[in-house]
């Protein structure tokens, strides 16, 4: 039995690495960029979740979870933000400076939260507090379940998105050849922008889920979380929206399970050496396909 | 031409010791007071660090994100080593910095021989977190000191040493890095596939520039244990990581002076704007998207700023003026 919560629980972070997995990966698959900033809006949005509980929500009757329209809207524009001003001055610049650059980015929010609200963790009021369920004898929570079904609902809508609509067709093309795609008449500056603001509202989502099973906002909570969400993309196969949702899968049930039967201390270099275990049997990841490369 | 390079290492020699000489005299006089001279020893560390990570970014061409990890292992070699007081004093301290070394380049070959199959952000993710295992190993273990880490380093802060060490260990890199090797493994940056069907052994030198890279990264380690004296594992992580990688990008990847210069700039800037205490981080972040966002080749490039090429167009431009004085 406790092996089967500690599964659920697995089941729940992973759901959480997915969706932000998901925002790396679509980044990356467009702008072969791996968007270091990418934590940092995760941690915005729980900033944003924060204050508009302290600060208008809890002045109401209206439930906490009204939160999440404010922290949705706010990574959007920050997710764009950081696009229009950072990384599309450097479209055509050496990747290695786009990755310095996003570094920055990361490095400038993180400072300027902690200038803004102090170093110090603030908690979280609970978000989402009904009485646990009761599954054949075992308490799940509701935070949970409602994870898991929210991750699964995004997934399914983003998936239909890319493979069903025009502007999803043409985040597709463009992540095959920028010129062809602005050719057949993509913008893809729009496109480039609209993939940020999607992946940033995935985080926004994330970010709330995130601080209603784990009630802390602070400066650098988005940057470990970022990596393992990174992590999480490039195990399941980089640029592929199934393969961020089974590697976030993955690497929340491994971690859990360590967690839980292993170690705690060693969680964090186990899900690593998955990674490296993973990259060096398929270097491309679990679901993605192998490139020769052709002279 | 052997006697124009005779000339070229009498220059650079008697520029370092010009150097030397300045800074001596600045401690000695007291313009430079005690937290300046730190400041100046930090800069002898991260010039190593920033140089041996130029050899595998910037002239192999393979972006790593786990140098720290190297500079821990070299950290605590040293510190142990020093810990188990076989050999005290200076003797001591050389030995164990290049145990630290050697340590730091087994890990960079088991590492390297794996790891360096990958390519481009594959290979940056994946050193990544091996700098992270390396880290939470160092936390698990008690022989390391767990989380509390190791006090009580004999302390070593003489800087005239600390600079010779770092001299040394440039000019080695940078005549390793103009040899044949070197050339091959500017080669495999340039394109893989044609250095491959020129005969050159990928793997070997692929592997030999990232050893050679972890080899002074724990030397730098070492140093930086002695200096501090206390040691913890969360010092290494990426973040230090990324520290190292920026002196590198932002002095130009692949330039040797670019990256003892931006080592140097980035150690001090950060301290001149202490002043500034709770901004400075801000403005450092700011600065690095500003520059890469005006000058994304970093500051020199790929180019090496000689002094003898300084000395050459002097001497063209007052040869050609004789030469029209004699008309």
């Amino acid at each position: 039995m406790n092996f089967l919560l500690q599964l659920l629980n697995g089941l729940q972070i992973g759901s959480i690495y997915a969706l932000i997995a998901l925002g790396y990966t679509m980044v990356y698959g467009i702008a072969l960029l791996i968007n270091f900033a990418h934590g940092e809006v995760i941690m915005i949005g729980a900033y944003t979740a924060v204050f508009t509980i302290q600060l208008f929500l809890a002045n109401t009757n209206l439930p906490y979870i009204l939160a999440v329209i404010p922290t949705v809207i706010i990574c959007t524009l920050i997710g764009m933000l950081i696009e229009r001003l950072a990384y599309k001055p450097l479209r055509n610049s050496p990747r290695i400076s786009n990755l310095i650059t996003a570094i920055g980015v990361s490095l400038f929010l993180q400072n300027l939260m902690m200038k803004l609200f102090g170093a110090q963790s603030r908690s979280v009021p609970s978000i989402l507090n009904a009485e646990p369920l009761n599954f054949f004898g075992a308490k799940i929570s509701f935070t949970t379940l409602v994870t898991i079904v929210v991750t699964t609902i995004l997934t399914i809508l983003l998936q239909l998105f890319i493979k069903k609509t025009k502007y999803g067709k043409a985040m597709t093309a463009t992540s095959e050849d920028y010129g062809a795609a602005a050719l057949v008449g993509i913008s893809v500056d729009k496109t480039l922008t609209m993939t940020f603001a999607i992946g940033s509202a995935l985080a926004g989502v994330a970010s709330i889920l995130w601080v209603s099973s784990y009630p802390q906002a602070g400066p650098m909570m988005g940057s470990m979380l970022g990596i393992k969400a990174f992590t999480a993309a490039v195990v399941g196969g980089i640029g592929l929206i199934p393969g961020a949702v089974l590697g976030g899968l993955v690497l929340g049930i491994v971690e859990a399970l360590t967690k839980a039967f292993i170690s705690s201390k060693l969680s964090d270099a186990i899900v690593f050496g998955l990674l490296i275990l993973v990259l060096l049997i398929k270097p491309s990841g679990l679901l993605g396909e192998d490139r020769k490369e052709k002279v | 031409m052997p006697r124009d390079k005779k000339l070229i290492y009498l220059i650079n020699t008697g520029l370092v010791l010009i150097l030397f000489a300045l800074l001596t005299v600045f401690e000695a006089s007291g313009v430079f007071t005690r937290y300046s001279m730190s400041i100046v020893r930090l800069v002898c560390i991260n010039v190593i660090l920033a140089t041996s990570l130029n050899v595998t970014v910037g002239n192999l061409g393979q972006i790593t994100l786990g140098h720290a990890g190297f500079m821990s292992i070299g950290a605590y070699t040293a510190a142990l080593f020093a810990k188990t007081e076989v050999i005290t004093g200076q003797g001591g301290y050389y030995i164990g910095m290049i145990l630290a070394g050697i340590c730091a380049g087994i890990f960079g070959i088991a590492i390297g021989i794996p790891v360096l199959r990958l390519k481009g952000d594959y290979l940056a993710i994946v050193t990544l977190a091996f700098g992270e295992i390396i880290r939470v190993l160092i936390e698990y273990f008690d022989f390391t000191g767990g989380a509390q880490g190791i006090n009580g380093i004999p302390r070593m802060q003489n800087f005239s040493v600390m600079f010779f060490v770092a001299v040394i260990c440039v000019t080695l890199m940078y005549s390793v890095m103009t040899s044949r090797h070197g050339r091959a493994i500017l080669a495999i940056r340039e394109d893989e596939i044609a250095a491959q069907s020129s005969g050159i052994n990928i793997t070997y030198y692929k592997t030999f520039a990232f050893t050679l890279s972890a080899f002074f990264a724990g030397v730098a380690g070492a140093m930086y244990a002695h200096n501090i004296g206390t040691i913890g594992a969360s010092f290494f992580n990426y973040n230090k990581s990324f520290d190292i990688l920026v002196m590198v990008v932002l002095g130009g990847m692949g330039s040797f002076t670019g990256a003892v210069i931006s080592a140097t700039v980035l150690t001090v800037v950060p301290e001149t704007l202490r002043q500034f205490n709770e901004y400075r981080m801000i403005v450092y972040s700011l600065l690095l998207i500003m520059v890469m966002l005006f000058r994304p080749e970093g500051l020199l490039g790929r180019k090496e700023f000689h002094i003898t090429k300084v000395v050459d167009k002097l001497r063209n431009k007052f040869g050609k003026q004789s030469i029209e004085g004699g008309n």
